[in-house]
């Protein structure tokens, strides 16, 4: 907070996602040293793969989200259409490597037709993305709880390699979810519906006004968010060999994907964000976990630092944010002050 | 404009406009908030068709009795939601003030007063951070409340292990627990039907004062309320505090019920914002009546007894939960929607859009 204040004409100018990796750097610099006081090397590597390692599950959930949280809305289905993706997967494949494709064409269907009765919801009956998704979640959650008392199916051995060989020490999970982020940034900054999502994000009344159809970008970043669960999902199985029931809810994907995606300042109302800042939030807390974990941290403490991290790095961008504000705009004026301009532009282009 | 109405002119005036009672009670039914009243009734009569024993006064009591500690927390949600926030920490608050009742009590009944004011200050201290937080420091109540929520529940679990552990004495257990004895009809009065009824009468009260209509206002719209003059970050601090005032008194009525446990509590604040909404209040703030957000808690307590009464199988309560929110929310979207246009000039809804698309443009981006 010092800092803000201090040197705020420097500290301003920075955009949101410098922040976000310098913070990482700060982690990364603070973790080598608590890890040398621990007598271990930060920088071995099997110590980068396990780190890289735990970015891959929370990562892909967190690219969707960012989608989803881009375009004003919310998806805390997330965990649930992870499940239910790792038991289709697992249930499919029955232990044969010819089935691979169709578990993970079938996984990936239904985790895109959740998504698309998401965008439904919030976009045709105009629910909440909160309460649509909050409840798409518990329809899921009670089917899952009903139908798969435990581990459900197998995956061949073949599946399982996607989840452990690695080259060099970057795992393969790891590189494909860095090409579905890749993908997705060229979906927000090269695409019409991309440009969409922002302006839907920024004011969708301005938008509904300057001629978009709001339910196009809002169904397609539901459908891409569910279809990231899925995949995390697939990589899950892939891990464990088994489908399960409660490996999303577990892991409490929608909460922690949601903070990820804050803390890689995308703004949560909408409208403002990027996904490498939300690769920078994954990496942070893939690096806070392993270091705690060297540390040999309490397991319960580790959720009290991840608490009070999330609200500090926030508290950093929200005073970073009100710095920045032109005085004659009120509480969210920033955001719609900048939009109706970029929509302009991006129409005048195409 | 220069001449300014006296207070019984005023009342007067509000008269002569107003309908008939009845036809303002039914159309209050028609409102979301009067709606969920509505669904409760037709949830009551249908589960005392399935099992007409629930309709005896004894066993109706009882069951408002379980409910209690949800509504309660419901009505404490309220206030933060009606501001235009959320409250996540609801049920890690639960949880810290379950462990600390068993933990710090003990068997010891001159430990109880002590402790119980020992918990209220928790209670109020834990909301005064989370408010002080999201409106000084300017971070959205959602991640406040959720990193509250994880660094609580760590420290609870840090605390006790992770395992059930103290029982407090058998006089605070009776909190939740007893009830008065040997009423005619009903049989026995629970304490926390009695304790339902004091919150619910206190936050009816406290929404009609001062405090009520600024807070609503605030969550309608912060900037405009601000510029009145409303000390906007206050208010809503204050909203936080009630809402953490409330888990704690379901805490403590959960104490007698379920024990002391860590999971006591868990998924509460998920359980208590459904039931907001389901009573028709609208997340982002600004709309919607307390008591229907305690109706809401009944509506989906008596939802779960009525699938249990029916045979539904347990693990179903999770999609009939999910599918009823989506469906009452999009109902209220619907209504909400149809008195806003109604309401307001219905002429911009109409122009056509292409020509009018400059202009509207703009009004867009300075009216709203």
């Amino acid at each position: 907070m010092n800092k803000a204040r201090g040197d705020g004409s420097i500290f301003s100018r920075l955009s949101s996602t410098h922040i976000v990796y310098l913070v990482a750097l700060l982690t990364l610099a603070v973790g080598s040293v608590l890890v040398a006081t621990a007598g271990r090397s930060f920088f071995s590597p099997g110590n980068i793969s396990s780190i890289l390692t735990g970015t891959s599950v929370l990562g892909f959930i967190a690219i969707g989200q960012t989608l989803v949280i881009l375009v004003g809305s919310l998806d805390l289905s997330v965990p649930y259409v992870t499940s239910l993706a790792s038991l289709i997967a697992a249930g499919v494949m029955a232990n044969n490597s010819a089935n691979i494709l169709a578990g993970v064409l079938l996984a990936l269907g239904v985790s895109a037709v959740i998504g698309l009765f998401n965008g439904l919801i919030v976009s045709g009956l105009k629910v909440h993305g909160f309460i649509a998704t909050l409840g798409m979640g518990l329809i899921i959650s009670g089917f899952l709880a009903t139908n798969f008392k435990g581990s459900f199916g197998q995956t061949p051995f073949s599946f399982r390699l996607v989840g452990a060989t690695g080259l060099g020490p970057v795992p393969i999970s790891t590189l494909i979810m860095l090409a579905c982020a890749a993908l997705a940034m060229l979906l927000l900054h090269r695409t019409r519906v991309g440009h969409q999502i922002y302006a839907v994000g920024g004011n969708p009344n301005v938008a509904r006004m300057s001629g978009i159809r709001i339910q196009t970008p809002v169904i397609t970043a539901h459908v891409i968010c569910s279809v990231m669960a899925g995949m995390a999902g697939l990589l899950l199985a892939s891990r464990l060999g088994v489908g399960s029931p409660t490996v999303g809810s577990q892991g409490g994907y929608d909460l922690l994907s949601i903070a990820a995606v804050v803390l890689g300042g995308t703004l949560l109302a909408g409208g403002k964000g990027s996904i490498t800042g939300t690769l920078g939030g994954v990496l942070i807390f893939a690096m806070m976990d392993n270091i705690m974990s060297v540390m040999q941290v309490n397991p319960f403490l580790k959720d009290v630092v991840r608490g009070i991290v999330i609200v500090v790095a926030v508290a950093v961008y929200a005073r970073r944010r009100i710095v920045n504000r032109p005085p004659r705009f009120g509480h969210d004026g920033h955001s719609r002050q900048e939009m109706p301009g970029t929509e302009e532009t991006q129409e005048v282009r195409a | 404009m220069s001449r300014t109405l006296t207070p019984s002119d005023r009342s007067a005036v509000l008269q002569q406009n107003r309908a008939g009672r009845g036809e303002r009670f039914l159309r209050a039914l028609r409102t979301p908030g009067g709606a969920v009243f509505v669904l409760l009734v037709a949830l009551l009569a249908a589960i005392i068709a399935v099992n007409p024993s629930f309709g005896e006064p004894d066993s109706f009591i009882r069951f408002i009795g379980r409910t209690a500690p949800i509504a309660i927390a419901a009505i404490g949600q309220y206030f933060v939601i009606v501001s235009g926030e959320f409250d996540l920490s609801m049920g890690s608050v639960v949880t810290m003030q379950v462990i600390t009742a068993g933990n710090l009590i003990g068997d010891d009944d001159a430990k109880v007063i002590p402790v119980l004011l020992l918990m209220f200050a928790l209670g109020a201290f834990i909301g005064l951070v989370n408010g002080l937080v999201t409106t000084l420091l300017r971070v959205p109540s959602f991640i406040v409340t959720l990193g509250m929520m994880l660094a609580l529940l760590g420290l609870v679990l840090f605390w006790t292990g992770g395992a059930a552990q103290g029982n407090p004495a058998d006089s605070f257990r009776q909190i939740g627990r007893g009830g008065i004895e040997g009423v005619p009809v009903l049989g026995v009065i629970p304490y926390p039907v009695i304790i339902l009824a004091a919150v619910a009468a206190l936050a009816f009260w406290l929404m009609r004062r001062p405090y009520g209509r600024t807070l609503i206002a605030a969550g309608d719209n912060p900037t405009a309320a601000a510029l009145t003059g409303a000390p906007v970050w206050w208010v809503k601090t204050r909203a936080f505090m009630l809402s953490s005032l409330a888990a704690t008194v379901s805490g403590i009525l959960l104490v007698g019920y379920a024990g002391v446990h860590p999971s006591v509590g868990r998924g509460y604040e998920f359980t208590a914002i459904t039931a907001v909404v389901l009573g028709g209040v609208v997340l982002g703030g600004g709309r919607g009546w307390v008591l229907s957000a305690a109706a809401g808690a009944f509506a989906l307590e008596s939802l779960f007894t009525l699938l249990n009464f029916v045979g539904v199988q347990s693990t179903w309560r999770d999609s009939v939960q999910g599918a009823i929110i989506i469906v009452a929310v999009a109902a209220a979207a619907k209504t909400w929607q149809r008195k806003r246009k109604g309401t307001a000039a219905p002429a911009q809804e109409a122009q056509p859009p292409k020509k009018a698309k400059q202009s509207e443009h703009h009004n867009g981006t300075t009216a709203r």
